[in-house]
C-alpha cells in the first residue's frame, strides 16, 4: 500500500491548492493527519515551496529563459559546491543542478529580455574565476514543463456513454 | 419479400446503453458532460503505444497464429502467476481475444448446447445474457442486493440451480455497481459450484482496480481451477480500449474448442495489439498502480459527495463506478437520468441498463478527473434540490 506521505507528495505536487479536506477525503485520512504530515514535510524540507506554473509566453510581460551549460574547475576540499552556491545565490537564477557528461553545472535563468540574459553570463557567470567556458541556450518554446503539456487542451474524444 | 432476420436476433432487447446514448447524441449540446463512460479517461502509456508503433515500421502487419503470439502469451501466463497466483501452459490453456468481449462470446458457443442454463447475476454487464441466448443457452437471471453489497452469495446461488444448470458468470469487479468478491466469499461459491459439477465464466477485466485487498481470481481457489474460464484483457487496466485485446485462459480442452470458434470468426486478434500488449504486461505494472490509485481518490470523493448529498451509497471496492440508490426520489432511474440530462445536462446511466433489478440505482462512472467530477457532482447537488 502506498503511504500516506507519498500520496500527499504525489498529490499536491500536481495541485498544491488542494484544500486539506479534500484531500483528506481523497486520501481516506483524517484531516488532522493530512495537517500534520504536511508539517513535517515542510519542517523537514522535503516540501520547499509550493509554486505556480505559469505560461509566460501567454502573457504581455517579457521572458526570456535559457539554459546555460556551465564547464568548472573544482575546487579542493569543496568540490563544485562552493562555485554552485556562488551561482545560485544570483537571483536571475532558478535552478542549478551538477550534471554527469561534457559539462558539470546546468543553469536556468530568466530574465526581461536576451540581451539582459547574454549580459549575466558575460558579466556575471563567465567572469568567475573557476568558471572555464559557457554555453547559452535560449528557450524558444515551451512544449512541457514539470510535466505539464503547456498548450494542448485535451478534448475528452470518448462516447458520451459507453458499457 | 420474406422476412430476412432472425427471431432470435429480433427479440434481443438492444441495450439500455444505446438507448441512453442516442438520446444525448440527439441532443448534441456541447454543454452536456457525462458520468457515463465504461472506459478509462487515460491515454494508454506512451512506451505501449510506442512498441504499437515500433511493430509497424518492423512490418509487423500479418497475422499471428491463432491463438495468439506465442510471447505474449508467455507474458500472460507469467503476469498471472505473479499477480494472481494462478497457472496456465501458454501453449494450450490461453488464447488472445478481440478484447474480453470475444471471449465471453466464443466461450458460451463453446460451452452451451440448446436448453443449458446459465446463471447470471445483475446488475452486470450488458453481454452475458445476449451472448448466452446466441448461443443456445438460456439465462438464468440472479438478482443481487444492495444490502449484500451486490456481492453473490452460496444460498443464492444454490437457490438459482436447476439440473440443466451448466455456468456461472462471476463478473466481479462487477460493472455497473463496482461490487467485489472477496476470497472468502469466492470459497462459498466455490464450494458449491464443485458441490454440483457446475463451470464459472469469471470475468475479471477490472481485477487491476481493485481498491481493498488485491484481487482474488476464483480459479486460483482449490478444485476451481479446471472449472473456471478466466476472462481478462488490457481495455481496463492499461487503458487500451481502442486497442481491443482481451484474452482467455482455461481448461486445455475448452480453449481448444474456442481456438476452433476463434480461429473461423476472427482468425487472430489485431496483430499490433499483440506486440503492444507484450510491452504493457513487461513494462506496464507501474502505469496500472498510478491510474489504480488515481481511480482510488476519485472513488472516495464520489462516495464521500454522494452521502453529503443524501443518496445512499455502498462503498464500491472495485472497477471505476458507483452505483447510487435514488430510492427517496419516487422515480425510476431511467426517469431520474433523463430529467437530470435534460435539467442539468449531466448524463448518467440508469441502472435498468444493466439488469431489471438496477432499478432504483444509477450507476455514475469515475473515469473522469478530478475537476470533472466535480463540476459534475455540483450538477447532481442542484437537480437533487429541486425535487
Ligand atoms: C465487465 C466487463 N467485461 C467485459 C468488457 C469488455 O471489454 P473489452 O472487450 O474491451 O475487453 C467490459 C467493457 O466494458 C466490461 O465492463
Amino acid at each position: 500500500m502506498e503511504n500516506i506521505r507519498e500520496a500527499i507528495l504525489t498529490t499536491i505536487e500536481k495541485n498544491s491548492r488542494i484544500d486539506l479536506s479534500e484531500l483528506a477525503i481523497r486520501l481516506g485520512v483524517s484531516e488532522p493527519d493530512i495537517a500534520n504530515t504536511l508539517e513535517e514535510l515542510e519542517s523537514e524540507g522535503v516540501i520547499c515551496g509550493y509554486h505556480t506554473m505559469i505560461d509566460w509566453d501567454k502573457t504581455s510581460i517579457d521572458k526570456v529563459s535559457a539554459l546555460i551549460e556551465v564547464r568548472v574547475t573544482p575546487q579542493r576540499e569543496e568540490g563544485f559546491d562552493r562555485i554552485a552556491e556562488r551561482i545560485y545565490n544570483y537571483p536571475e537564477v532558478n535552478s542549478v543542478y551538477l550534471i554527469s557528461g561534457g559539462y558539470d553545472l546546468l543553469v536556468t535563468l530568466e530574465g526581461k529580455s536576451l540581451k539582459e540574459v547574454s549580459q549575466f553570463v558575460s558579466d556575471k557567470l563567465s567572469t568567475l574565476d573557476t568558471v572555464i567556458s559557457t554555453a547559452t541556450h535560449f528557450i524558444l518554446k515551451r512544449y512541457k514543463d514539470h510535466g505539464t503539456i503547456m498548450d494542448t487542451r485535451t478534448e475528452d474524444v470518448r462516447e458520451k456513454v459507453s458499457p | 419479400m420474406r422476412n430476412p432476420l432472425s427471431e432470435t436476433i429480433v427479440n434481443i432487447k438492444p441495450s439500455g446503453i444505446r438507448k441512453f446514448f442516442d438520446i444525448v447524441a440527439e441532443m448534441n449540446d456541447p454543454e452536456v458532460i457525462s458520468l457515463g463512460v465504461g472506459e478509462p479517461d487515460f491515454d494508454t502509456p506512451w512506451h505501449i503505444r510506442d512498441e504499437g508503433i515500433y511493430s509497424l515500421e518492423k512490418g509487423r502487419t500479418f497475422y499471428t497464429s491463432n491463438a495468439g503470439l506465442m510471447e505474449l502469451r508467455r507474458e500472460i501466463c507469467n503476469y498471472l502467476k505473479r499477480r494472481f497466483n494462478v497457472e496456465y501452459d501458454p501453449r494450450k490453456q490461453v488464447l488472445i481475444t478481440v478484447g474480453g468481449s470475444e471471449a465471453i462470446d466464443i466461450g458460451l458457443r463453446a460451452i452451451l448446447d440448446p436448453g443449458d442454463e446459465v446463471i447470471i447475476p445483475q446488475p452486470c454487464y450488458v453481454s452475458y445474457e445476449p451472448c448466452t441466448i446466441l448461443a443456445g443457452g438460456k439465462p438464468v437471471i440472479v438478482n443481487l442486493k444492495a444490502e449484500n453489497e451486490f456481492r453473490l452469495t452460496a444460498k443464492e446461488l444454490e437457490d438459482a440451480i436447476t439440473p440443466k444448470t451448466k455456468l456461472l458468470i462471476l463478473p466481479f469487479p462487477n460493472n455497473p455497481t463496482g461490487a467485489i468478491m472477496e476470497r472468502n466469499d469466492l470459497e462459498a461459491i466455490a464450494e458449491v459450484i464443485i458441490k454440483h459439477d457446475l463451470l464459472v465464466m469469471s470475468d475479471e477485466i477490472y481485477a487491476e482496480l481493485s481498491y481493498k485487498e488485491k484481487h482474488v481470481t476464483i480459479a486460483e481457489i482449490p478444485g476451481m481451477k479446471e472449472r473456471t474460464i478466466l476472462i481478462n484483457g488490457f481495455s481496463k487496466a492499461y487503458a487500451m480500449t481502442g486497442w481491443r485485446m482481451g484474452y482467455v485462459c482455461g481448461p486445455d480442452a475448452i480453449i481448444e474448442q474456442m481456438t476452433k470458434i476463434h480461429q473461423f470468426a476472427i482468425m487472430c486478434a489485431p496483430t499490433t495489439s499483440q506486440y503492444a500488449a507484450i510491452e504493457a504486461l513487461k513494462n506496464g505494472d507501474d502505469d496500472v498502480e498510478e491510474m489504480r490509485r488515481a481511480y482510488d481518490q476519485r472513488r472516495r470523493y464520489l462516495v464521500h459527495e454522494f452521502r453529503e448529498i443524501g443518496m445512499d451509497c455502498f462503498e464500491p471496492f472495485g472497477a471505476f463506478y458507483v452505483f447510487p440508490s435514488i430510492q427517496r426520489f419516487n422515480m425510476t432511474s431511467d426517469e431520474f437520468a433523463t430529467r437530470l440530462l435534460k435539467d442539468q445536462k449531466l448524463a448518467v446511466v440508469p441502472g435498468t441498463a444493466f439488469g431489471d433489478c438496477g432499478e432504483g440505482f444509477l450507476r455514475i462512472s469515475y473515469a473522469y478527473s478530478i475537476e470533472n467530477l466535480k463540476k459534475a457532482m455540483g450538477r447532481i447537488r442542484k437537480f437533487v434540490e429541486t425535487l
